[in-house]
């Protein structure tokens, strides 16, 4: 089921342990990960769940209190920022406001004194790879929000790192322009082989992008997966609540066997799922998750193997797609359905009766 | 869709009548800086119209002949003792502006990088020598530099020298030392606000890119805060030219500047259309120098990134 990542496996960073702490907050507690070499890594969270201060860290503008971390083998406690195999594109871009673009992408190059037309060459190449080539020439003042983003990712390319940092990139863009560099990253990844780590608070972003996600919460990573697994295998509620709606269930424990871990539900029954990672009993209470978009409205005569009926008491229309709001007898909370519109959904009446179908597969279980 | 397509597409002025014109933002601008305007006219622009219009007369005992004359300025730029005076005070002010700016600029960097929450405390400390007047800055800085004064004091105390240094003060350094001492905060200020408006983070993306400390301050806080720096050598430079008090108290002979000779001519020695002239004279020659500076900073700055 994971979506295996076109990286060659190798350990490119190694995060061991890493706590920081600024006086009484601390920011990083006991952070452990492992990125691969060609990855792109995802560092998904809210604001002030820690993922910029480890993305310093990696840079080097910071130093752990507590931890190692080591970049394609290396130990990097000793390495100053200037000397690591890291680069970074900046929040703000930082596009160095006395310098053409060109000047800009050459920045880091100047100090390597290449020789022959080299470093002309190599800027050629990454203004290129951005779609600069013909911008060269002009002022750092001079470019909209889109093309900044472009001359800060062609200054980091340019000194081929082993590792490049993004530090939300594209949230200073407009949707459409953001959409449309999630998959000019994405691509550009693909076509350079270097391992990104891409900071961001927006969760289709890092779903649509990244090959792993590590999702953090005050200061720890709550998980990593891949996104398909982290979006449908969420390991706790505030990991589900966070990737999107999820309608959460109360359940009891009635069993467990090892992998798999059997639940007790008013209205979906007895559901048996596989016990996910990190899943920790407490008590005999456990809480069940479906995703809204995983119940379906069974129209007329539909019939299906697994299916609950309740009452629609609410109704939200988004165009492509309605929200319904339906109660079902003994559930504390009403369940959240996405239906598209194709089937008439957003016709549905409020206090109609209502039949929904779900896949048990589709059931997640959540310690709570 | 390509990248040029993104180009932010500027704004485009609306061309209309002429209530479109009165109503528009440069119409407001003006309005708005009207009053400064008008204070600005009658009291810079009057004066120098009033200046200038009395070095192309001629002064004979008690009345002005007010036929066009070039006479002075042939005086102004040929006597010897005029000239003489007018490079010395050049000289003395772009030591005391270079001077000044370079000692600020360290004091400035200080507050800025590493004021942390104590900038105002910082700033505030600087200004405190302002709580006294002028001349009594100068006086001291008699204490300090006289035969008998602190300075040569110390350096016999210390056996540096055997007798007193008699050259210490009544000189051009003396001069020098004053002013730089007097002009300090003047400089710290505009370069501490330059340095304030340096994007932390463009220094950071230096060091990404592999600047060390040296380097990341020559191609990026320096060049960045050379408007600060510009702008503090300028507003040293240019009132220092024409300082008086300053030379007349511990300059002696040698520090003699042009300011007390266009004194002379505009007090006892009654001439003040030579006066004016000298005046006009020192003014196209020190904005000529301001300029030169200027473009000699830029250039320098362009030639280290």
């Amino acid at each position: 089921m994971p979506e295996t990542p076109r990286s060659s496996g190798e350990t490119m960073i190694d995060i061991a342990n890493v706590t920081r702490r600024f006086g009484p907050i601390t920011a990083l507690d006991t952070v452990s990960a492992k990125i691969r070499e060609g990855e792109f890594f995802s560092l998904l969270g809210p604001s002030g769940c820690g993922k910029t201060t480890l993305l310093r860290l990696l840079a080097g503008f910071d130093q752990p209190t507590e931890g190692t971390i080591a970049i394609g083998g290396q130990a990097m406690a000793d390495i100053p920022a200037n000397r690591r195999p890291t680069n970074m594109v900046f929040q703000s871009y930082a596009i160095f406001p006395h310098m053409n673009v060109a000047e800009n992408v050459a920045y880091g190059l100047k100090r390597l004194r290449l020789g022959g037309g080299e470093e002309k060459r190599r800027v050629e190449e990454a203004l290129g790879q951005v779609q600069l080539g013909h911008l060269g020439k002009r002022r750092a003042n001079e470019l909209s929000g889109g093309q900044r983003q472009r001359v800060a990712l062609a200054r980091a390319l340019v000194m081929r790192p082993k590792v490049l940092l993004l530090d939300e990139p594209l949230s200073a863009l407009d949707k459409k322009l953001r959409e449309q560099m999630q998959v000019e990253l994405r691509h550009l990844q693909k076509a350079v082989g270097i391992t990104f780590i891409l900071v961001t608070h927006d969760q289709y972003e890092a779903l649509a992008m990244s090959d792993r996600i590590a999702v953090m919460f005050d200061g720890r990573i709550a998980q990593i997966a891949a996104p398909k697994d982290i979006y449908q295998r969420p390991v706790s509620r505030q990991v589900a609540d966070f990737l999107g709606g999820m309608n959460f269930i109360a359940a009891d424990i009635v069993g467990e066997d090892g992998s798999e871990v059997c639940l007790e539900t008013v209205g979906f029954g007895r559901v048996t799922t596989e016990r996910p990672p990190g899943f920790v009993v407490k008590g005999r209470s456990a809480t069940l998750g479906i995703r809204p978009e995983r119940l379906r409205v069974l129209w007329d005569d539909d019939t299906s193997e697994h299916e609950i009926a309740g009452t629609v008491v609410d109704r939200h229309y988004f165009g492509e797609i309605t929200h319904l709001i339906v109660e079902i007898p003994g559930l504390q909370q009403p369940l959240s359905v996405i239906e598209t519109n194709d089937f008439g959904a957003d016709d549905i009446p409020v206090g109609s009766p209502i039949r929904l179908a779900y896949d048990p597969e589709a059931l997640v279980a959540m310690g709570d | 869709m390509t990248a040029a397509s993104e180009a932010s597409v500027a704004a485009e002025t609306p061309s209309g009548g002429r209530h479109a014109l009165l109503r528009s933002d440069r119409a407001k601008g003006l309005a708005l800086i009207s009053p400064t305007f008008v204070y600005t006219l009658i009291f810079l622009l009057a004066p120098i119209v009033v200046v200038v219009v009395h070095s192309f007369w001629t002064q004979t005992y008690l009345t002005i002949d007010r036929t066009f004359t070039l006479e002075n300025y042939k005086t102004a730029l040929t006597e010897p003792i005029y000239r003489d005076l007018l490079v010395r005070s050049l000289y003395i002010s772009l030591t005391v502006s270079v001077a000044t700016a370079l000692f600020a600029y360290p004091i400035a960097y200080y507050i800025s990088f590493y004021g942390a929450q104590r900038k105002s405390l910082w700033l505030f400390l600087i200004t405190i020598p302002f709580w006294t007047g002028y001349l009594l800055r100068v006086m001291a800085w008699k204490v300090i530099l006289g035969y008998n004064g602190v300075l040569n004091e110390a350096l016999m105390g210390l056996g540096i020298t055997s007798q007193p240094v008699s050259e210490l003060l009544y000189s051009t350094n003396a001069v020098i030392i004053t002013l730089i001492h007097a002009w300090a905060v003047f400089a710290v200020l505009p370069i501490f606000v330059s340095l304030e408006k340096v994007d932390r983070t463009l220094i950071e993306a230096a060091t990404d890119l592999g600047d060390g400390a040296v380097r990341r301050f020559l191609r990026i806080t320096l060049p960045l805060s050379m408007p600060g720096v510009i702008g503090a050598i300028l507003i040293v430079m240019i009132p220092t030219v024409g300082d008086y008090v300053t030379p007349k108290l511990v300059g002696g002979t040698e520090g003699v500047m042009i300011a007390n000779a266009i004194e002379a001519q505009f007090g006892r020695a009654q001439n003040w259309p030579l006066g004016a002239a000298l005046s006009v004279t020192t003014m196209i020659v020190v904005s000529l120098m301001a300029g030169a500076c200027v473009l000699l900073l830029r250039g320098l700055v362009r030639l280290v990134r």
